[in-house]
């Protein structure tokens, strides 16, 4: 069977530093996949060539069996990766509901004429993407936060927004960096919860975090990197009784 | 609950009472202000296409004069030629500026704000000196073209600046329209978000490059719509109309006005209205606007009115929470 991603000996460099060095995994349909290791290891970096924002140097990306590379991010949003940011990055002075509304423009299909003119198709279409949109917003719990903007809300309630306007968009892989960067104990278990229910919807999640109790706690599947090379990969069990593992990341906290 | 909201429900009263004051300002107006007027209504309608590109989409253009002044070229060349009825002339106006627009902008609308800016006033002095030395010999050199024709709308030929009033802010009240309706739609929203983050855009699925040239080319074609009423009701074009001064003018009006409709017009009527208030003082005019300008910009650099957030019917909510019986607010 075709795995859902998979990176095929992937480098990309900056300069002299090679952030991704020759790194290769795959990641099947449904479950939690978390990226780990220490800081400056290359997660994010494996995660913007993934969704678009940077090309490999090397090697190949496949999606369901079509190449990623070379592809623009919306390109790659519409075949069905969203992402959120590490740095939250939503559009603050918009409100609530049409920063989900964003995340469905791709799923939508009203051109020029039958936006000036609001034709019957673009209405029918407008109004299915703002249930739509609400239905998001009640699956992460911000349906009291509607019109408010986006720059409003509390921090932890930003981080659930980003997740919803990536929902919109039908994905079939959701990617999420540092997910609860942040966040207190609270909101983290409800994060962990929505992660959950996102899997449970069908949607494969890959994450990277750095809070090591909630990568064991959800995922079903670890990808340890250490200085852009992947040093083990497999279900937490096995990676945390990994003795390079251990050397490399875990072994620094105990 | 403050969840169901009837989009633009309060708005209809007020615009009634617009139209009504627009209707019969002209019947208690001298000729000389009925003529600023058509001058102000002409200004409003380019200030409203440039709002689609800088107050919208965010991108800076400052040679928005150039897409005006290829409509009403081809306005004057085709009627004066071919002697085409100036009105019918007018989807040929906007769709070469819009050409115009699109082959200009494709290589050069992915760049940052400030080098877009110099790009587009590169653009309109091109234009101008381009209609200076007579491209083709078509377009009259400095002296420009003479004779375009008085347009015929069912049979009234529009001659009076009393009859241009009507027929040009009828085009401002269809702009209006037009443009609140793209606003309140899928390709508004992403303009919004663009200028907001258009990284942040890209990476929620939105065609960033592609929005952006729609908008840009959409604002030109407009322009060069406007640039067909220009050329027919001055009759006489030429070069002189489109510097990069009048560009300068436009961008004051949207960034004044703020980016909402009527924040435009309003910036319309301070840029291209006010001088006419003030001729009095002609040598001190420029002096007085640019303080304005000055002052504007320390105290509220968002402009008269900044726009207002757009409306959506979540009305089913609230029915499908009574529906099934869910007390929670």
């Amino acid at each position: 069977m075709i795995p859902l991603l998979s990176l095929e000996n992937v480098t990309k460099s900056f300069g002299g530093l090679i952030a991704v060095n020759d790194v290769s995994f795959r990641v099947e349909e449904g479950g939690i996949v978390g990226i780990i290791g220490p800081n400056g290891a290359g997660k994010t970096t494996v995660f913007n060539l993934v969704t678009g924002n940077y090309a490999p140097d090397n090697g190949d990306i496949l999606f369901r069996g079509t190449s990623l590379v070379g592809r623009k991010p919306h390109e790659i949003v519409s075949l069905g990766v969203a992402r959120t940011f590490q740095s939250i990055r939503l559009f603050p002075s918009l409100p609530v509901l049409e920063n989900v509304l964003a995340g469905r423009h791709c799923r939508m299909n009203a051109g020029l004429i039958a936006s000036m003119f609001h034709s019957p198709a673009q209405r029918r279409e407008e109004r299915a993407a703002v249930e739509r949109a609400v239905r998001e917003l009640e699956f992460v719990g911000l349906t009291d936060f509607l019109e408010d903007r986006a720059g409003n809300l509390s921090y932890g309630n930003r981080r659930l927004l980003e997740i919803a306007r990536a929902l919109a968009s039908d994905p079939a892989l959701i990617i999420l960096d540092e997910p609860a960067g942040s966040m207190n104990q609270p909101e983290t278990a409800v994060l962990v919860r929505l992660v959950r229910a996102v899997r449970d919807r069908g949607i494969t999640v890959m994450l990277i975090e750095h809070d090591m109790g909630l990568v064991m706690q959800v995922c079903e599947k670890l990808i340890v990197l250490e200085y852009g090379v992947k040093i083990a990969d497999g279900p937490p069990d096995a990676v945390r009784s990994d003795p390079r593992v251990i050397e490399a990341y875990l072994g620094q906290d105990d | 609950m403050k969840r169901v909201r009837f989009p633009e429900g309060a708005k209809i009263p007020a615009v009634a009472v617009l139209i009504m004051i627009a209707a019969l300002l002209p019947q208690v107006l001298n000729q000389y202000w009925i003529a600023v007027c058509v001058s102000v209504g002409l200004g409003a309608l380019l200030s409203l296409s440039l709002n689609v590109i800088l107050g919208q989409a965010g991108i800076f253009n400052m040679g928005h004069a150039a897409f005006y002044a290829v409509g009403a070229y081809v306005t004057a060349v085709l009627n004066t030629r071919l002697q085409i009825p100036v009105l019918w002339l007018l989807p040929a106006a906007g769709a070469a500026a819009g050409l115009c627009a699109l082959l200009v902008a494709r290589p050069i609308i992915h760049l940052r704000g400030d080098y877009l800016l110099i790009v587009t006033i590169g653009i309109v002095e091109i234009v101008r000196i381009a209609l200076i030395n007579d491209v083709g010999g078509l377009t009259g050199g400095a002296n420009g073209i003479f004779g375009i024709a008085r347009p015929e709308i069912f049979g009234v030929r529009i001659r009076r600046d009393i009859q241009f009033y009507y027929l040009i802010w009828g085009a401002v009240g269809l702009t209006v329209l037009l443009f609140s309706r793209l606003n309140r739609s899928r390709v508004g929203r992403a303009l919004s978000c663009i200028k907001e983050d258009d990284i942040a855009a890209e990476g929620c699925g939105i065609d960033v490059a592609r929005c952006k040239l729609l908008a840009f080319v959409l604002g030109a074609s407009w322009a060069g719509m406007a640039g067909t009423l220009f050329a027919a009701r001055m009759t006489i074009i030429s070069p002189g109309s489109f510097t990069f001064w009048d560009s300068v003018l436009l961008f004051a009006a949207v960034i004044l006005g703020g980016g909402s409709q009527a924040g435009v017009i309003l910036g319309a009527f301070l840029v291209f209205g006010l001088p006419e208030i003030f001729r009095d003082f002609a040598s001190a005019r420029m002096l007085i606007f640019g303080l304005a300008l000055m002052v504007m910009m320390v105290i509220r650099p968002q402009g008269i009115l900044p726009p207002g957030s757009r409306r959506y019917d979540t009305g089913f909510l609230s029915r499908r929470e009574r529906a099934a019986g869910d007390g929670r607010t």
